[in-house]
C-alpha cells in the first residue's frame, strides 16, 4: 500500500451541538490528486481547517505525513501549502508584497516571489494593489502563496472559484503538472463533479459531514453508472427489438430510449443493429449522472 | 525566538504603508511642530518675561506632555491596539496567519510587541523632537535661553513613565480589538475608560490606580506634584501588572479563537 500523506481516523467535529464532521476517515495517498467533493456546507472547508490545525481535532484522529497533527503542528505545516475559502490577501499590499511578506514568515529568499508571480501569470500585475485584483487574480495569488514554500502537500479549497474558463484550465493544468512532474500530493475540494473528474486520481465524497464514498476515479465511474440515450423512430418497436436482442432497457420516454452504458463498442453495436433493422437513429449519446443523482445513488447504496 | 523575530519583521512589512505606522512618526512631529510654532510666534511677548531656563523648558515640554498624556496617548494606544489586529480582521487573514508553521504564541506576541514598539518610538520621538525644537528655538529667538539647562534626562524619565503607564491600556484594548473586528466597540470601551481615568486621576481618588486608563494621567499629576523623584510609582506597577495579566489572557483568547 502506498504511503498515506493524509489520514483521518474516525474524525468528528462539532460547532456547538451541530455535528459538522461525522466519523470521517480520509486516506490520501502520496502523489495523488484527491478530489474532495461535496455540496456547499457538506463539511469540506471544516475538514481542511482541521487538517491545518486551525480547528482542534481530538488526539490520534488526524495524521499528516504519518504523524499526529496536534503533537507535530509546526513540522506538518512546514510541509504543506494551503488555500482556504477566499484567498487571504492583504488588500493594501501589492501582489508581490503579499508574496514577500509570506517569504519573510517562511524564511524563504524573496526572489521566490517573482518566480511564483510568473508561475501564476501575475508578473505584469505584480506591483498593483492586491485589493484591486479581480477575483480570478486574487485566486491565482492565493495559489501562488500556497505554492511558495514548494510544499509536498497542497490543500486547495475550491481553487477555481471565480475563475474564467481560461483560468480554470490553467489552474487545472497546473495541478496536474504539480502532481505528475513534481510528485506533489494535492487535496482539492469542489462542489462540481465535472471539475474533479478532469483532474483527480482519487475521490472522496462528503455530505452532511459524512464520507459517502472514497476510492479511485475509476471506482467512482463504476458507481456513477452512465447510461446511453438513443433518439430513434418508432420508439416502442425499437425498444422491443433491443429487449429481444438481450439489451436491458432502463426507461422509455416520448422520443428516447435509455439503456445502461457498458462500453463504446457496445454503443456502436446497438446503433448498427438499429440502423440495419430499419430504424432511424437521430442521435445516440452517453449520459453521465450529475452529482446530485450520484449522491442519491451513493446514499442509497450506503 | 526566531519565530518571534520573523513575525515582528512581517508585522513591520505589512504595516509600513499604513497610518498605524506613520502615526508613530507624524503624531510627535505634528504636535511638537505646532508647539514650537506657538513659542516662535509668541517669542516677543515671552522673551520679555525672562523665564529661567528650567521654567521655560517646563512650560515648553509641558505643553506637549499635558495634551499627550491626558488625552492623545490613551487614544493613540487604543488606535494602535486596533490597527495591528484590524489588519488581519479586515483582510480575513487570521486563519492564514495561524496556518503558518510558526508557534502561535510567537505570532500573537509579535503583534503585541509591535504595538509596544510603535508606542515606544512615538514617545521617544516626542523626547527627541521636544529637545531638538527647543534648541532650535534658542537659535532662532535671541530671548530664549533653552541652552542653559539640559532637560533630556528628566524628559526621558517622564516619557518612559508615560510609556510604561500606557501598557495596561494597551493590553486591555488589545484583547478588545482581538475579539471585535469593528472599531466602535473597542473605541467605545476605551472612550469611557479614558473619561473615567481622567476624572479619577485628576480628582485624586485613592483607588484610581485600579483603572488602567487613569495611569498616564496619574503619571502627569505625580510629576507635577509630590514625588517627582520616584520612578516606580503605584500607577506604574499597576500598569505593568495589568499589562502582564491581559497579555496572557489575550493569548488564551487567540489560541481558542474560532476559525469557523
Amino acid at each position: 500500500m502506498s504511503e498515506l500523506v493524509i489520514e483521518t481516523r474516525g474524525l468528528n467535529h462539532y460547532f456547538g451541538q451541530q455535528k459538522v464532521v461525522d466519523n470521517l476517515s480520509l486516506k490520501v495517498q502520496k502523489g495523488s490528486i484527491y478530489g474532495f467533493l461535496g455540496p456547499n456546507g457538506a463539511g469540506k472547508t471544516t475538514s481542511i481547517k482541521i487538517l491545518l490545525n486551525l480547528l482542534k481535532s481530538q488526539k490520534d484522529t488526524v495524521y499528516l505525513f504519518g504523524k499526529e497533527i496536534n503533537s507535530n503542528r509546526i513540522k506538518s505545516l512546514k510541509r504543506l501549502g494551503a488555500l482556504v475559502e477566499q484567498p487571504a490577501i492583504y488588500a493594501h499590499l501589492s501582489g508581490k508584497e503579499n508574496l514577500i511578506n509570506r517569504c519573510i514568515l517562511l524564511s524563504i529568499n524573496k526572489r521566490k516571489a517573482d518566480e511564483m508571480l510568473a508561475l501564476v501569470g501575475l508578473t505584469e500585475a505584480a506591483d498593483k494593489k492586491a485589493g484591486k485584483y479581480s477575483l480570478g487574480m486574487k485566486q491565482r495569488l492565493g495559489i501562488s502563496l500556497a505554492l511558495l514554500s514548494d510544499p509536498e502537500l497542497l490543500l486547495l479549497d475550491e481553487p477555481t472559484n471565480g475563475l474564467d474558463p481560461n483560468g480554470i484550465i490553467e489552474i487545472r493544468n497546473l495541478m496536474i503538472e504539480l502532481a505528475s512532474k513534481h510528485g506533489k500530493t494535492i487535496l482539492v475540494s469542489s462542489h462540481l463533479l465535472s471539475e474533479i473528474e478532469r483532474i483527480a486520481t482519487h475521490v472522496g465524497i462528503i455530505n452532511k459531514g459524512k464520507l459517502l464514498f472514497q476510492g479511485t476515479i475509476t471506482e467512482l465511474h463504476d458507481l456513477s453508472k452512465p447510461t446511453i440515450e438513443i433518439e430513434v423512430s418508432d420508439i416502442d418497436r425499437a425498444s422491443e427489438f433491443l429487449k429481444s436482442n438481450g439489451f436491458e432497457v432502463n426507461t422509455i420516454e416520448e422520443k428516447k430510449i435509455s439503456l445502461m452504458y457498458k462500453s463504446a463498442e457496445e454503443s456502436g453495436k446497438i446503433n448498427t443493429l438499429l440502423v440495419q433493422n430499419g430504424f432511424t437513429v437521430s442521435s445516440i449519446y452517453q449520459v453521465r449522472k450529475d452529482l446530485e443523482h450520484l449522491f442519491l445513488d451513493i446514499t442509497k447504496n450506503n | 525566538m526566531h519565530a518571534l523575530l520573523i513575525s515582528l519583521k512581517s508585522e513591520f512589512y505589512k504595516s509600513r504603508k499604513t497610518l498605524a505606522f506613520w502615526a508613530a512618526i507624524l503624531l510627535p512631529l505634528l504636535i511638537c511642530s505646532l508647539i514650537a510654532f506657538g513659542f516662535f510666534s509668541q517669542s516677543a511677548r515671552m522673551s520679555k518675561v525672562h523665564y529661567p531656563a528650567e521654567a521655560l523648558w517646563m512650560m515648553y515640554s509641558g505643553s506637549a506632555l499635558s495634551v499627550m498624556g491626558m488625552l492623545i496617548l490613551p487614544f493613540y494606544v487604543i488606535f494602535m491596539a486596533f490597527s495591528v489586529n484590524n489588519i488581519e480582521h479586515k483582510n480575513d487573514t487570521w486563519k492564514t496567519l495561524f496556518a503558518q508553521p510558526l508557534n502561535k504564541f510567537s505570532i500573537y506576541a509579535a503583534k503585541y510587541l509591535y504595538a509596544v514598539l510603535l508606542i515606544f518610538i512615538c514617545l521617544s520621538l516626542f523626547v527627541l523632537l521636544t529637545y531638538l525644537s527647543g534648541n532650535l528655538l534658542h537659535l532662532l529667538v535671541k530671548g530664549y535661553n533653552f541652552n542653559e539647562v539640559n532637560p533630556l534626562g528628566l524628559l526621558s524619565k517622564v516619557y518612559l513613565k508615560l510609556f510604561l503607564s500606557s501598557l495596561g491600556i494597551l493590553s486591555l484594548q488589545f484583547i478588545a480589538s482581538l475579539i471585535w473586528s469593528d472599531f466602535l466597540k473597542p473605541m467605545g470601551i476605551g472612550f469611557i475608560g479614558i473619561i473615567a481615568g481622567i476624572i479619577t486621576a485628576t480628582k485624586g481618588w485613592e483607588y484610581a490606580y485600579l483603572i488602567p486608563y487613569s495611569h498616564p494621567a496619574m503619571v502627569l499629576t505625580a510629576t507635577k506634584g509630590k514625588e517627582p523623584q520616584v520612578f516606580f510609582t503605584q500607577e506604574i506597577y499597576s500598569s505593568l501588572v495589568y499589562a502582564a495579566i491581559f497579555f496572557i489572557l489575550g493569548y488564551f483568547i487567540v489560541a481558542r479563537k474560532s476559525m469557523k
